[in-house]
């Protein structure tokens, strides 16, 4: 066991997995400088540099992955994957399809995601369920360092294409390169438990699709991914001495999505609340709802999201972005009203066990 | 047309003026240009003191070391003229005429701000200006289009202006723009600010071919100016922009520049070189124990590696942003050095105004 921060533990999964693999390629802009540690261990030819193309340096992704080449395509930033967006949706999710399952895109991208720094509605989007969206990508939000070298693992070796999102308040170096650019005056709303943490000496993969109880709980259950997790995990601890036990679920992974877990605590429970940071609308959280609801599970049901586009100043983004006082607020609400149970209206029936 | 080289360092002495420029021998206002420049530097100076003190949270990209472009070029534009700004459009707003004090309290994120605290430096919007802004790289070129087509649609004799760096220059929605642009006749007037940097990227890292060859491509008519000096920037804007009003479509001028601050406050690289002690070492401390670490590429490609990370530090040591002389306020002042004590006071009264503007902003957000 080590302790490394959020990034570093991502970047070094992926240099063990590089100096096994040396199909293992890194483009993307500025990376010789953002990764430089990686630069000086592999060269160059395995850590390149890109112009500002990102529909051709994406696009280019693909077919390297379909080639044989296992590229870790990143972005600046995941809202620039509007640029891009037809290699992902046209391209990358569809080859495998389109060829009976015969040819697959062993593709990485990795991008930095998420607000709470001030920079903007153009630059701090989450866009994990507009991604999940598309048959056949991949979505990972690690919310800490052990499942984020897990989980960029499991991505070089899933054999489709990954989206690997990293939040930048737990991204030490997105964080201070974006926002604090070497500034002692500017604080941000940072989660420590998913900044830095204990990792394995010896990175082994984690199992995409898998979520995991990150506190269990008998009232409600809790559903968040990224550093919505934390902010969920705080909000638990508050409700706790009001005589509300709240577990939380860590996702993980968009998609697949552990509808499994999902239901088994749901179930349990009976009440669910989903706090994604990514949009309300068409998305993650009226996925849940449609999972339980297929899954026959009668529970009460909140979402806490991201409403509108996210405002710049910092007080305006702070209400928008799911914060522990609205989770706290929707779980007070939700435990307040009827049970589900006891107020079926006439001739449906209860399938909760 | 004037060739560039492909993939040079930026090199100011190459340049040379479009052989019909000095046709008319008018003379542009130099004061009313120096005004425009020094408000706009000392404007963005204390933008860059609020953001030092915590005031302002993300990034701020800043003008400083562009204003002889920017005030060359919207010195020329009128009412019904569209502004398509990219990342760094303060001191485009600020001398198109928007009022600097609701331009403050947006970037303070302050309720009665421009965008009502809603967009921040790189998403200002004035509807009245016909001014809009991006933070996608490449995105002012589809926009000035767009202006363009509604210029020339509803309002002949009105242009727009596309401002971005040379590192948009490979993103295909801009060439995209530019082929539109001259099937249409648009009355578009594409501005690459070249100071040589895409964040941490140098041109010959990122580009092949010459800017102009691209701009000729598509038939444009191309014309490379020394953006430090606001003369022949003027001079250039002045012809592509009157070309755009009587309908003869549009050009684009290439502007050489340099960014005082580098790419955005705060900047890694230009601190690692301003403030080696403190910065380097937990720079470098990462670097050395990948650089020796077990597994990986042969010990010639890891040394490579290490020749980009040097060629990029010392390049930004070596960095024409390091040299006052190229500082296009210090240039635009000599311009006026007959009249001392006209330019003192001037200054004076700049100064004055823009204390009085930050008060005033503060005071209000305060409020």
């Amino acid at each position: 066991m080590k302790t490394l921060q959020f990034s570093e533990a991502i970047d070094d999964a992926l240099a063990q997995a590089m100096a096994e693999d040396p199909r293992i390629i890194v483009l993307g802009e500025d990376v010789p400088q953002l990764r430089s540690s990686l630069l000086v261990r592999f060269g160059p030819g395995r850590v390149r540099g890109t112009p500002i193309s990102e529909s051709a340096f994406l696009g280019a992704g693909v077919t390297a992955a379909m080639a044989g080449l296992r590229p870790v395509v990143e972005l600046y930033m995941i809202d620039f994957v509007g640029v891009a967006m037809d290699a992902l949706l046209n391209h990358a999710s569809k080859v495998e399809a389109f060829s009976g399952g015969q040819w697959k895109v062993p593709l990485v991208v990795r991008a930095p995601c998420g607000g709470g720094y001030g920079d903007g509605g153009q630059h701090e989007q989450s866009l994990w369920g507009w991604l999940a969206h598309i048959p056949g990508l991949s979505v990972v939000v690690p919310s800490n360092p052990a499942d984020a070298g897990g989980l960029m693992l499991a991505a070089l070796l899933a054999g489709g294409p990954v989206m690997f999102l990293e939040h930048k308040l737990l991204s030490e170096t997105f964080l201070e390169f974006l926002g604090r650019g070497g500034r002692k005056t500017v604080k941000y709303d940072v989660p420590f438990e998913g900044r830095h943490g204990r990792v394995p000496s010896r990175w082994e993969p984690l199992p995409l699709g898998k979520a995991v109880v990150r506190r269990p709980g008998d009232t409600v259950t809790l559903v968040s991914l990224g550093v919505g997790v934390h902010r969920s995990l705080q909000a638990a601890a508050m409700l706790e001495p009001e005589g509300i036990s709240v577990g939380v679920i860590d996702l993980r992974c968009v998609a697949p999505l552990d509808k499994d877990l999902l239901c088994k605590e749901v179930s349990r429970t009976g009440r669910v609340v989903v706090v994604d940071e990514d949009y309300i609308s068409f998305g993650l959280s009226g996925e849940i709802a449609a999972i339980l609801m297929e899954a026959g599970i009668q529970a009460g049901y909140g979402r806490v999201c991201t409403e509108t586009t996210i405002p710049y100043a910092r007080r305006l983004e702070e209400q928008v972005l799911p914060n522990v006082e609205r989770i706290c607020k929707k779980v007070r609400k939700l435990v307040a009203q009827p049970d589900p149970e006891k107020s079926l209206p006439d001739g449906l029936i209860s399938t909760k066990k | 047309l004037i060739q560039s080289q492909p993939g040079s360092f930026i090199s100011f002495s190459k340049i040379l003026y479009g052989g019909k420029l000095a046709r008319r021998g008018m003379e542009p206002d130099y004061w009313r240009l120096y005004e425009m420049m020094k408000r706009s530097r000392l404007y963005e100076e204390e933008v860059a003191r609020l953001w030092h003190e915590g005031r302002i949270s993300g990034e701020m990209h800043l003008g400083l070391g562009e204003e002889a472009i920017i005030a060359g070029i919207v010195s020329h534009l009128k009412e019904g003229d569209a502004l398509a700004l990219d990342h760094r459009g303060t001191a485009a707003l600020l001398m198109r005429g928007v009022d600097p004090v609701t331009l403050l309290r947006e970037m303070l994120g302050f309720p009665n701000g421009l965008c009502r605290g809603c967009g921040g430096h790189m998403h200002l919007f004035s509807p009245e200006h016909l001014a809009s802004s991006s933070g996608i790289v490449g995105s002012a070129g589809p926009a000035a289009a767009g202006f363009g087509l509604a210029a020339q649609t509803l309002r002949p004799g009105t242009v727009a202006v596309a401002f971005f760096g040379e590192g948009a220059m490979n993103q295909g929605m801009l060439l995209e723009s530019m082929n539109l642009a001259a099937l249409w006749k648009l009355p578009v007037i594409f501005v690459c600010k070249d100071d040589g940097w895409a964040i941490t990227t140098q041109p010959q890292a990122a580009t092949r071919g010459s800017l102009g060859d691209r701009a000729a491509g598509f038939g444009l008519p191309y014309l490379e100016v020394d953006g430090r000096d606001v003369k022949p920037v003027w001079e250039a804007a002045r012809q592509a922009i009157d070309t755009a009003r009587v309908g003869r479509g549009p050009s684009f001028l290439h502007v050489k520049c340099v960014h005082l601050e580098g790419h955005f406050l705060g900047f890694l690289l230009l601190r690692l070189v301003r403030k080696p002690l403190a910065e380097m070492p937990a720079a470098m401390k990462p670097l050395i124990s990948s650089l020796f670490m077990l597994g990986g590429s042969p010990f010639r490609q890891r040394l490579d590696g290490v020749r980009v990370v040097n060629a990029v530090l010392g390049a930004t040591r070596r960095d024409a942003r390091q040299k006052p002389s190229n500082d296009p306020l210090v240039r635009a002042r000599k311009l006026l050095a007959s009249e001392p004590e006209r330019i003192r006071k001037l200054e004076a009264s700049i100064k004055d105004e823009v204390r009085g503007i930050v008060n005033q902003a503060l005071e209000a957000g305060a409020a």
